[in-house]
This record gives structure tokens, C-alpha cells and sequence, in this order.
């Protein structure tokens, strides 16, 4: 469950309103202040009532911008995103960000125009079937052929979309529709007999959980990204505090629970840290909250966790036993989990201490804590740079991650507290998700510091919506980790293909064709742009970057190509076989504690 | 691999069965048998899909299916002892002059009716579990088979117990 709307307001009722005027009045009385979109034929009769609304609407320069800029908006705040689109390639445009919307539960309200009612099926001009494409993306999906349908669409889709698990619901309405007369009453009728998400965990499931966790020896509270769209990061530091157990976080839950807190003891999965990693795998108790158990979390299945007694907690039963067997389901709210387990936990006489198991992991932090080698090739190590970034910004700057190896760095060495601070596309891996969602997340949060840490490769999908920002008065914060190549995918040629740079080079280094010149590229897109070549100039661009307020800016840091992310699990093999650094399995058997 | 038999009630809504029939394909699960209609209230529609998985698997189709927002409800209906399950064969058979009369004696040990007669065939329409239709197409088969149409697998559940109740409830609020 997200937060709702600060106000839901009671509106009167209207008679003889057209369908497009009654889509604006239900947005309107549903609370919605921002829309991210882009006009076209089907969706025009919308646009003329849009004109006149209370409701902001930003021009976005593509259809995929507007749906990752709903998603940074309703990721970084918790509220429903909204984007609007055309018919046919309009609405297919938005395809990936609903995809990406709906494998990471945010809630997004997607509304696009259809061909007119006696169109559809003819193949007409701009027609596509959106809401057949858009099904197995989707959390749901309405096409709304009559004006009386509109408010009661509307309303279902915004319900459906930010109440049990969060996700992207698509009201397709034909030109027809926007254009017939209606009369408009409010609150809408909603009719959703099917729909009755479970929030609230049976007790006895929970008092089995706690039960379990304080017979732990080797217990492991693994924090999904449920946490953050439930805001629960208290209730799980709580948890932590009062259980005396390690918090394994996932990529989706940074910031649940502070990167400095004790208990936290980082990431698991792919490049996780080795302390996370070894935790699962040795656990004898995993107590998952809101977790997917997605596969760059658990390696190859069959040897993940291979001693534990999974607890799994997740509001969308289907979840739970998707992918690990589990031994105690709960189906709620993390919030309401993780109140009801303290509750639990707080009723508990004596306290495990978990020694031997601290100490073990401990031991482990100790050994291979995080860290990088610097660059052979004299450049910037990029993962000084974040550092540096993070070192260097308000605490309560937002991030946002394109995909890749410097996702993997600002997750890794941005030092991040409370949820919502650092956006990801974690499940749909989508390359452009950082400018765009930075964009909305900017919108949503006007008064912070907002940084896309993009990379070379994914800033040339979606960069273009810096035009936006600029022309908007959105002043968000590029930091271009410039490798010159498809960072991750090189780090697989490199590790698996023998050195073999298939298709990688994008020639964006300055000792390279430099095409194209990003600081150039900013300027053109009406953005400050400063580049950094060597370290003793990052904290000066970036200190820079951070008094520009009145237009977007791009620092290009040109980093080394050669730096890689460690540690690494190769893509589908066992956890066991986590490498700290190339070549370097670190130790963590059994009979070490 | 174990057969299941799910009754799944849906809204009677455009796309519903669309959105059933996606999900199978899209996560791998294997239909022997979809057959969709009415029920007796108007806004609900009953979907009966055979399927051939393991119990696990069984668990996540059931879960995924009512994650559908237009599902009302999904049962699995208990074996031929609990329930009824029926499928309706239509089979057109080669029979002659010569031929017809020992058809039409096989077609009424199975309490099949002849619903249509040309000079060379005859259509035969049987209900019945599926394995009383395949044993009646064993002893056609030698006649010569021209053409067989068969529905999906329609159940429903024995004694006085139906599983419409809740749901029609909250389709009526």
C-alpha cells in the first residue's frame, strides 16, 4: 500500500460535460497536481479541458520519458504517477515504462486515447491494440468505450494502481468517448467485485515467525524493496534493533534501513557484499519482507540458502513460493508485518544474542570490506567519483540509477538513509530509466537535490528529455559516469568472452572520436555542462553543480573503462561462488564459527 | 504430472477470457482443456480449464489466476467422485447401407444419440467423461472417422454446495 493523496476532494456533480472534460474533472478530484505526457490526434479532445486545469501537465519529448517520469515522481514520493499519451505509437511507447512500473510495483495511472469506437478493428490510423500489448504488463487494464464510463474507469485504475501491491493500471478511451456528452458525478461508482488485496497478516503466522527468528542461530532479515513503497524503514530498523538480527537489503530497498546502521550488512546477490552474501547462504532463519527472491538475489536456486527456514512476508501472495520453498507464509502490508512482528518481538523476556553468528559476520566485514583498485589507465576510478557525490551532497538528496555498472557503484558507494533516496529499475534492467525518472522525481520533490548517476550508454536512450527539464524550470543533476563503452556488457566480454569488445565501443572518451560531445550536447539542450577528467577536480564540478539551481546541469566525468564491479556472481551460478575481487574467492565455510 | 480441474469464476466482461488464457501461455503452464459460458447470474461468467501440473505448480496457476482483477474466484473442483466432468463429442462416422446399423448399435451402447444421416456418414453427439469418449472413438475408428469436434471439459462440483455464493454477492453490492 502507498500513501494516498494528501486530499481526495469531494467535487459536484456536472451534467453535459464532454468525456474528455469528465477524464479532467475525475483527475482532478482524485488529487493529481502533475501529469508528464505529449498530445496527439486521439488524445487531442483531452488536451483542450488539460488547457485550463489546476493540473500541470509537462511536455515530454517521448512517450517512454513520460512513463519513467510518473515512475521517478511516484517512486520518490510515494503517491500515483500519472502519464498521458496518444493512440498507436504514442501508447506504444509507454510499453517499457509500463513494464518496468510493473515488475518494480510502482503505482503509475497510464491514460492514452484509442481510434474512435466504430475505428477499432479496422486498422485504422494510429490504431494499436494497447490494452491486448499491455496485459501481461500491467497490474490491469481498461479500454473505455462510452463517455459514462469515465470517472468509474479512472477511479478503478487509481485504486487498483497505489493499493496492495502497487503497479501500473492502463484506461485506454476512445476519441469517441472524449468527444460524446456525459453527465459526471462524484465519487465514481466503482465496480471491482474480483479485487480485495489482503493488508493485514494473520496473527498466528506472524507469532510463528517471531518464534522461528528468536530460535534462530543464524537468523538474516532480508529487506525487499516492499519496505520502501509500504514506508515502513522504521518498523524494519526497529525490527533490527530489538531482534538483535542482520538486515540483508536488496537493490530495491536501499535506504530502508541506513547504510551505516550495524545491522545492515549491504546487498546481497550478484554484487552483493560478501558479508550479505555469506549470510544467506549460511542463514538457518531468512525472514524475507517484501521480496521477490529475484534471481540476481538468489544465483542458481538450487543452492541458494541451502540450510535456511524461509519466512516469507509479501502482500501478493503469488510471490510467495514462486521461486523458494517457503516454511512460514505471510501475506500483508510490510508495514503492518513489520508492526505486528515487533509487537512480537518487543513481548520477547530474554534476547538472542546471535554471538557467534555477529562475530562470524564481523570477522567477514572486516576481511573484504568494500573498496576498488584504482585504474592502470590513469583515469578516474568511478567509483570515486560517487563517492565523492555522495560525500558532497545534502542527506537528503534523491539518486537515480540508469542500468549497469554504475548502478551498481552509486548502490554500492552512495551513502544512503530513509527510502525513496535512491531510484532504481531493478527488475526490467531499462537503460534510460534515470533521466527521465529524475525528471519526476524532481516534479514530485521540488525543494531537494535530485542526481541522475547515469551512464555514456543509457544517457543516449532517454537524454533527450534534459530538454524538458531546461524548458521546464526542472533542475536535475547529471552525473555521467562516461566509460566510452556498454560498461556492464564489457565487464561480461572481458570476464566470460575472452577480451572480445563485441559492439561495446560507444566513442564517447576524450582520447576517443567523442561523438558525441555530452558537454556540447548539454549546452544544446539548454543545460549547464562541465566535464572532469582527472580527481582533483571532482569536488570543485561538483560543488559547482550543486549552486546551479536554475537550470538542469551535466558534469561528463571520464572515467576509466577498464574498472569493474566486484564482487561478482557470474549470471546463474551459485552464490558459493561469489568473487571479492577477480579471481579472489574469499573464505566463509561453515566450520569458520 | 497430475490432472487438475479449475473452476474459475470472472466477470462477464470483453478480454476476461483473453487475460486467462495469457497468463497460462505466459507462465508455462500447460491447458489440456479451456471451455468458457454462462452461469446462472448474467455479470458472471465460468471458466473450466484442465491442467496438467504438478501440486506446486498447481499453486502458483491458482495464485496468478486470482491476481487477475476480473477472477472472482478459482476452485478446484475434486476428481470424478467429488464432481461431475463432462465433454460433448461431435463425430462424424462413415456408415453405408451395410455399415449403419452396427454404428448406430455402438453409438446407443454408449447412450449417444444420432443427430444427423447422410447416405455415407452419420454425426454422432455423446456426452461424458473423457474416457468414455475416447473408448467410444476406439470402437468407430474402424468405420472410418471423417471429422470430430470436442468442447473443453465442463464441471461442477456434487451435492447441495455451490461455489457461486460469495461471489455473486459481491458482484450484486
Amino acid at each position: 500500500m502507498t500513501e494516498p493523496r494528501p486530499t481526495v476532494r469531494s467535487a459536484a456533480a456536472a451534467t453535459g460535460l464532454t468525456g474528455a472534460q469528465a477524464i479532467i474533472r475525475t483527475l482532478e478530484a482524485l488529487g493529481v497536481d502533475v501529469i508528464f505526457g505529449i498530445p496527439g490526434g486521439t488524445i487531442l479532445p483531452t488536451y483542450d479541458p488539460l488547457y485550463s486545469s489546476s493540473i500541470r501537465h509537462i511536455l515530454v519529448r517521448h512517450e517512454q520519458g513520460a512513463g519513467h517520469a510518473a515512475t521517478g515522481y511516484a517512486a520518490s514520493s510515494g503517491r500515483v504517477g500519472v502519464c498521458l499519451a496518444t493512440s498507436g505509437p504514442g501508447a506504444t511507447n509507454l510499453i517499457t515504462a509500463l513494464a518496468d512500473a510493473n515488475i518494480d510495483s510502482v503505482p503509475l495511472l497510464a491514460i492514452t486515447g484509442q481510434v474512435g469506437a466504430k475505428a477499432i478493428g479496422t486498422d485504422a490510423f494510429q490504431e494499436a491494440d494497447i490494452v491486448g500489448a499491455t496485459m501481461p504488463l500491467t497490474k490491469h487494464s481498461f479500454l473505455v468505450k462510452e463517455a459514462s464510463q469515465i470517472a468509474a474507469a479512472i477511479s478503478a485504475a487509481y485504486h487498483i494502481a497505489h493499493t496492495g501491491r502497487p503497479g501500473p493500471v492502463l484506461v485506454d478511451i476512445t476519441k469517441s468517448a472524449q468527444n460524446e456528452l456525459t453527465d459526471w458525478a462524484w465519487p465514481a461508482k466503482m465496480e471491482l467485485p474480483g479485487y480485495n488485496p489482503v493488508t493485514k497478516p494473520r496473527a498466528k503466522q506472524v507469532e510463528l515467525a517471531a518464534a522461528a527468528l528468536r530460535q534462530a542461530k543464524r537468523p538474516v532479515i532480508l529487506a525487499g524493496g516492499g519496505i520502501i513503497r509500504a514506508g515502513a524503514g522504521r518498523d524494519l530498523v526497529r525490527l533490527a534493533d530489538q531482534s538483535g538480527a542482520p538486515v540483508v537489503i536488496t537493490l530495491m530497498s536501499v535506504g530502508s534501513i541506513p547504510d551505516d546502521h550495524p545491522a545492515n550488512l549491504g546487498m546481497g546477490g550478484m554484487h552483493g557484499t560478501v558479508p550479505a552474501v555469506a549470510a544467506l547462504q549460511q542463514a538457518d532463519v531468512i525472514l524475507a519482507i517484501g521480496s521477490r527472491f529475484d534471481d540476481r538475489l538468489t544465483g542458481q536456486l538450487d543452492s541458494f540458502a541451502p540450510g535456511a527456514k524461509i519466512i516469507h512476508a509479501d502482500i501478493d501472495p503469488a510471490e510467495i513460493g514462486k521461486n523458494v520453498e517457503v516454511s512460514i507464509p505471510i501475506v500483508g502490508d510490510a508495514a503492518l508485518v513489520l508492526a505486528d512482528l515487533n509487537q512480537q518481538v518487543a513481548a520477547w523476556e530474554t534476547k538472542p544474542a546471535y554471538t557467534n553468528w555477529w562475530k562470524h559476520l564481523n570477522d567477514l566485514r572486516e576481511r573484504y570490506p568494500a573498496g576498488y583498485a584504482q585504474p592502470s589507465d590513469g583515469r578516474l576510478a568511478p567509483q570515486l567519483v560517487i563517492e565523492r557525490l555522495s560525500a558532497l551532497t545534502a542527506p537528503d538528496a534523491i539518486f537515480v540509477a540508469g542500468v549497469g555498472q554504475h548502478q551498481m557503484w552509486a548502490q554500492q558507494f552512495l551513502d544512503i538513509s530513509g527510502g525513496r533516496r535512491l531510484l532504481n529499475s531493478g527488475g526490467l534492467g531499462t537503460m534510460g530509466y534515470a533521466v527521465p525518472a529524475a525528471m519526476g522525481a524532481q516534479v514530485a520533490n521540488p525543494d531537494r537535490q535530485v542526481w541522475a548517476v547515469d551512464g555514456d550508454g543509457c544517457f543516449q536512450m532517454t537524454g533527450h528529455e534534459l530538454v524538458t527539464c531546461a524548458l521546464n524550470n526542472i533542475p536535475v543533476k547529471v552525473a555521467l559516469i562516461n566509460n566510452s563503452s556498454l560498461g556492464m556488457v564489457r565487464q561480461w566480454q572481458t570476464l566470460f568472452y575472452g577480451q572480445r569488445y563485441s559492439n561495446t565501443d560507444l566513442h564517447t572518451g576524450d582520447d576517443t572520436a567523442m561523438i558525441p560531445d555530452f558537454v556540447k550536447l548539454a549546452e544544446a539542450y539548454g543545460c549547464a555542462a562541465l566535464r572532469c577528467t582527472e580527481a582533483r577536480q571532482i569536488d570543485e564540478v561538483i560543488q559547482q553543480a550543486g549552486v546551479i539551481t536554475d537550470r538542469p546541469v551535466l558534469i561528463d566525468f571520464q572515467v576509466s573503462r577498464d574498472a569493474q564491479v566486484w564482487p561478482m556472481i557470474a549470471g546463474g551460478a551459485s552464490n558459493n561462488t561469489i568473487e571479492y575481487a577477480r579471481g579472489l574467492a574469499p573464505t566463509f565455510e561453515r566450520d569458520e564459527f | 504430472m497430475a490432472t487438475h480441474t479449475l473452476s474459475v469464476l470472472v466477470e462477464n466482461k470483453p478480454g476476461v477470457l483473453t487475460r486467462v488464457a495469457a497468463l497460462f501461455a505466459r507462465r508455462g503452464f500447460n491447458i489440456n482443456s479451456l471451455a468458457v459460458g454462462p452461469t446462472e447470474h448474467p455479470a458472471i461468467s465460468r471458466i473450466t480449464a484442465v491442467v496438467d501440473v504438478e501440486d506446486h505448480p498447481l499453486e502458483q496457476v491458482t495464485k496468478q489466476l486470482n491476481k487477475l482483477i476480473n477472477v472472482l474466484k478459482v476452485v478446484e473442483l475434486d476428481g470424478l467422485e467429488g464432481s461431475v466432468q463432462r465433454d460433448l463429442l461431435l463425430v462424424k462416422v462413415e456408415a453405408d447401407a451395410a455399415s449403419r446399423g452396427q454404428v448406430t448399435q455402438i453409438a446407443e451402447l454408449f447412450r449417444a444419440h444420432i443427430v444427423d444421416v447422410s447416405a455415407e456418414t452419420l454425426i454422432i453427439e455423446v456426452t461424458g467423461t473423457d474416457s468414455k469418449l475416447s473408448a467410444l472413438l476406439t470402437l468407430l475408428e474402424p468405420y472410418g472417422i471423417r471429422e470430430l469436434v470436442k468442447s473443453g471439459t465442463v464441471g461442477i462440483g456434487r451435492g447441495a454446495k455451490r461455489i457461486t455464493d460469495r461471489a455473486l454477492e459481491r458482484a450484486l453490492e
